[in-house]
């Protein structure tokens, strides 16, 4: 086993066990705290599959953007001392059926199927390629995931106002 | 050299516990969160098809993916906050008002 072989599996066990505590702690600030865990280790394994430029979006947008988005959102709610009470869990013998149920089937498709490989992987730079892409195959829908955008800020914006009494 | 399959696997063990996350859990945030997890895990699949393809198509997507998590997240949270003045409480079961 080579060394980058061996960091590679160090990135998934870490990535995995912090996702496993977003969904299992008690503790909802350390479930929003662990979420760091789990993008930074995605942000990783993008590195290792030589995208680049997604790795730093990666970072910038999940680890600077949604994860403070959400540690806002778990101290504007809750009343951080009773812990105990804020993330219970229910219904545990079902979910776990459904979600065995559902590895297994991801599972056997993963080692089924005979996936198409390329004859040669090459590293190189990608951002030229992506920014070729986006503003000539992808630029309609380029352009309407700025509209999406423009219409999530405004609709977070009237929906989380207080209401003024007239 | 770490195989394709690794990867997959990886990827669909983060969307198992995304899954799991989103069923077991009474906190909204904690669900939104476990929806979070969810995208990562299909962007990990579509960059490790990108590279083991050679195609650039898979990184695009991703791009499109993360928007959409992006304004979700953001307007989720918005109804969130929204929730929690009116009703002092995020659990999902508590919100039945349209169950009759």
């Amino acid at each position: 086993m080579t060394v980058s072989t061996a960091v590679f599996y160090l990135v998934a066990a870490i990535t995995i066990g912090s996702a496993m505590i977003v969904a299992f702690s008690r503790n909802i600030i350390y479930s929003a705290f662990s979420l760091l865990g789990t993008f930074a280790g995605v942000a990783g394994i993008y590195i290792f599959l030589g995208a680049d430029f997604v790795a730093a979006v990666q970072v910038l947008i999940y680890v600077g953007g949604i994860l403070v988005l959400v540690l806002f959102a778990v101290m504007l709610t809750h009343r951080i001392t009773d812990v105990e009470i804020t993330n219970r869990a229910a219904g545990r013998i079902p979910a776990l059926i459904v979600v065995g149920v559902l590895v297994y089937l991801l599972a056997q498709t993963v080692r089924e199927t005979p996936w198409a490989k390329a004859k040669e992987i090459v590293y190189a730079a990608t951002t030229a390629k992506i920014g070729d892409l986006f503003l000539d195959t992808y630029l309609l829908p380029f352009e309407l995931a700025s509209l999406v955008l423009l219409a999530a800020l405004i609709g977070a914006v009237v929906i989380s106002r207080k209401e003024i009494k007239e | 050299m770490v195989p394709l399959n690794h990867y997959l696997i990886l990827s669909a063990a983060i969307f198992a516990i995304g899954v799991v996350g989103v069923v077991i859990r009474r906190n909204l945030i904690v669900v939104l969160m476990s929806i979070e997890l969810m995208l990562n895990a299909v962007n990990l699949t579509f960059i490790a098809f990108s590279r083991f393809l050679g195609s650039m198509e898979g990184q695009v997507v991703v791009f499109f993916v993360m928007a959409v998590a992006a304004a979700e997240a953001v307007v989720g949270l918005a109804i969130i906050i929204s929730v929690f003045r009116h009703r002092q409480s995020l659990d999902p079961q508590e919100m039945q008002l349209l169950k009759w």
